[in-house]
């Protein structure tokens, strides 16, 4: 390496990361290209797992089962949740992760470089491997996301070779790379650290990843021991989990739970970590309640380990066990709670300034109140038995996948977009694609709720006509947000190609990524920085990091 | 003492210099030692799977299946893989004092304790009365026992490749990570087949 990270300059890391656009399509090892890589080859799994949603929807516009065969059906809404869950949310946020965690901590880059590339690369393999179960005899796997026995081994068309042993496969694939991912970030996070950045003044993005990370690090591994087993049933004929030969299907959904219901912490986690950071950043507050706000995303770590069963009231689990677990999940509440009253404080009595970042992350934290309600409500045993498998799972669930996650995905790519490209988002285009997100979302995923209350129960191509109102308005939000994507493509592409150049730190937040050149040089920091002050310290005249030369955006944001 | 800013100086310099390889491998250090722990998970699984199932199921045993037996070689076979943790220990310390003819005879019998076991694995399937699908009782069996294996085969060629970079010249100018966390792995390996052990042969019902 010849590389003196002390006479990078801005204009040449410009010129050499302009030039060599063709790095995005190898085997790099920078972690900003690897968070560039993740970003965009999840989106793309996005785009297709909202393909697959919209015929879904498509079907079910009509209450009789007309648009496609009900085993295709099938085979839609399991490889929809598929891909949305371990092709989307996830791995997007991991690459969100790899972008920003060494930047955050002030670091040149993961500890480890080359797994962080391995880890990538897994990730379109196996996505491709997944997908290509549609081209199979026995079509694609057809048992739900959730893969349960006896019905994802019965294996009807009996190929050896099945959309199933695919999924299966596939899982286990991204799980290790999922792993890979978690040692890095945990390594990372601990060791990487540049000095004076102590674990009280991390960013609580930072927080959350580490959070997150250490909940897949403990429970991903139980979902690959169940794979295994369900791997083994459904090729080899054991019999882990056949009931007529003495296995025990439940003992499968307490291994899938085990991982599942914690990956949604991993999932919403960082999430979290968005909201943290880019509230503060647009109210000028410092973020109310820091230290509460950070070791509440440890608590959420440990106790959601511990709510899992609460997926499997309706599986024939003994009463205390019930009881156990739904004063558990309402538990998970304490921790969560204490987020967004923190985020609510931030925002009481501030100057509000409505960019699209912040637009999203509004958006995002109000859907949070619904989705987080309706999980408490669906936490209660009594009330969970009564909608159990019905559509307000499926609406409960999209609150909170869709509407608070993937709106923060977009609130952190409008939000770092300047930093990682040094391009300027178009704000108006930014804002139409979140009012369309915003009434779309709204419009598909709220009327579920009251159709799962009258009984609809969810996975069905045909349902009794007395519930089509509801899945009309479902079906043409679905479109509307669909439709809503294409504003953000547009934005996203001609503002790379065409924005206008952004300062180094165009919205005057805090943390080190807005210390360095947008975007940063290779290893980052022309020198390590040392950090001497708490995070979110805005409203404080001395903050370390404005940039004073950017005098036009610093009248405009006030201070 | 120091200030911050002298600190940061100072760890400038230790990071342009050679101190950047030698953080990076005790990272790798650190990160294995994460990644044992979450592998350990999947033992986890299989070691609750198998008692849930061992303790829920009513005919555990098929008719004329008696399930795996302790018998002398399969005593033997665990004390070599036990006492192979002593002497790849004996090998690190070596490696510590300098002595490296005597680390490469030691790392080398660790290797061959391991394949002894696993010759010995095998073995005790060829005699087995059961197979993988004669009930519950077979499919853990040799998940437990094959998923184990596995591991002590990696453990093998992982011995191997390090065996090799021995021989390369000021291969341990810079400490020796690796070796330690192969050390580690292969500590693991013996503390899973501990529990293994009980599980399948001590626990008689």
């Amino acid at each position: 390496m010849t590389i003196n990270p002390n006479i990078t300059s801005v204009s040449n890391s410009e010129v050499r990361q302009e030039l060599n656009w063709k790095r995005y399509f190898s085997f790099n090892t920078d972690h900003k290209v690897i968070g560039i890589q993740y970003l965009v080859t999840t989106f793309i799994f996005f785009l297709i797992g909202g393909v697959l949603s919209m015929i879904v929807r498509g079907e079910l516009i009509t209450p009789k089962s007309d648009l496609v065969d009900r085993t295709l059906y099938n085979g839609l809404f399991t490889l929809h949740g598929t891909v949305m869950i371990f092709l989307w949310i996830i791995p997007s946020q991991v690459g969100l992760a790899n972008y920003l965690i060494p930047l955050m901590i002030g670091a040149k880059d993961m500890a480890f470089p080359k797994l962080n590339a391995i880890a990538f690369w897994i990730i379109p393999f196996g996505g491709i491997f997944l997908l290509s179960s549609f081209l199979l005899p026995s079509g694609t796997a057809q048992a739900g996301w959730w893969s349960y026995p006896p019905v994802s081994i019965q294996n009807p068309s009996g190929y050896p070779i099945n959309g199933e042993t695919i999924w299966l496969l596939s899982i286990i694939l991204l799980g290790i790379s999922s792993i890979m991912g978690g040692v890095n970030f945990v390594t990372t996070i601990v060791r990487m650290r540049a000095p004076g950045m102590t674990a009280f003044r991390m960013p609580i993005f930072v927080w959350t990843v580490l959070s997150a990370q250490l909940l897949q690090l403990f429970c991903l591994p139980v979902l690959t021991g169940a794979a295994i087993m369900l791997f083994f049933d459904l090729s080899f004929g054991t019999n882990f989990f056949k009931p007529a030969l003495g296995g025990d299907p439940v003992l499968y959904q307490h291994l899938f739970w085990f991982y599942s219901h914690p990956a949604v912490y991993v999932m919403v986690l960082p999430a979290f970590g968005v909201f943290s950071e880019i509230i503060p950043a647009f109210t000028r507050n410092p973020l109310f309640g820091y230290r509460s706000v950070a070791v509440a995303s440890l608590g959420i770590t440990v106790v959601s380990i511990f709510v899992w069963v609460h997926h499997m009231f309706a599986s024939g689990t003994p009463s205390w066990m019930r009881i156990l677990f739904m004063f558990s999940t309402m538990l998970v509440g304490v921790p969560t709670g204490i987020k967004v009253f923190a985020w609510t404080a931030t925002i009481w009595k501030s100057k509000l300034h409505l960019d699209t970042p912040m637009l999203f992350a509004l958006g995002g934290v109000i859907m949070f109140v619904i989705g987080g309600i309706t999980g408490i409500m669906l936490g209660a045993v009594a009330f969970d038995l009564h909608v159990n498998n019905t559509y307000f799972v499926v609406g409960h669930f999209h609150y909170i996948v869709y509407n608070t996650i993937t709106m923060a995905i977009f609130a952190a790519i409008y939000f770092w977009f300047p930093k990682m490209t040094g391009r300027m988002c178009h704000e108006g285009w930014g804002k139409i694609h979140f009012w369309l997100t915003f009434i779309g979302a709204n419009l598909t995923f709220f009327p579920m709720l009251p159709l799962g209350l009258q009984g609809m129960v969810r996975r069905v191509s045909s349902y009794d006509p007395q519930y089509a109102g509801y899945n009309i308005l479902a079906s043409l939000g679905a479109f509307l947000l669909g439709m809503a994507t294409l504003p953000f493509i547009a934005n996203i592409v001609a503002s790379w190609l065409n924005g206008a150049r952004a300062a180094n730190n165009p919205w005057h937040a805090t943390g080190l990524e807005w210390t360095t050149a947008s975007p940063p040089p290779l290893e980052n920091f022309a020198k390590i920085p040392t950090v001497t002050l708490a995070p979110y310290s805005y409203g404080q005249p001395q903050y370390s990091t404005v940039d004073t030369s950017d005098e036009e955006a610093l009248r405009r944001h006030g201070n | 003492m120091e200030s911050s800013l002298d600190k940061s100086r100072s760890h400038q310099v230790y990071l342009e210099t050679g101190g950047k390889r030698e953080q990076d491998k005790s990272n790798v250090l650190f990160g294995f030692t994460v990644f044992l722990l979450s592998e350990s998970m999947v033992f986890v699984s299989f070691f609750l799977t198998y008692t849930i199932l061992r303790l829920t199921t009513i005919n555990w045993l098929p008719p004329g299946v008696s399930g795996p037996e302790l018998s002398t070689p399969i005593i033997i076979n665990t004390v070599v893989l036990l006492s192979s943790s002593v002497v790849i220990y004996l090998a690190e310390r070596a490696l510590k004092r300098h002595n490296l003819w005597l680390f490469r005879v030691l790392w080398l019998t660790t290797s061959a304790m391991g394949a002894y076991f696993l010759a010995g694995t095998l073995r005790e399937w060829r005699s087995l009365d059961f197979g993988l699908l004669t009930g519950l009782v077979g499919a853990t069996f040799y998940l437990l026992t094959g998923f184990h294996g596995l591991h002590v085969s990696a453990g093998i060629f992982l011995q191997m490749l390090m065996l090799v970079r021995s021989f390369v010249p000021g291969n341990y100018n810079r400490g020796h990570y690796g070796v330690t966390a192969i050390s580690l792995f292969w500590h693991f390996v013996d503390v899973i087949w501990v529990i293994l052990f009980s599980l399948l042969y001590l626990w008689r019902a």
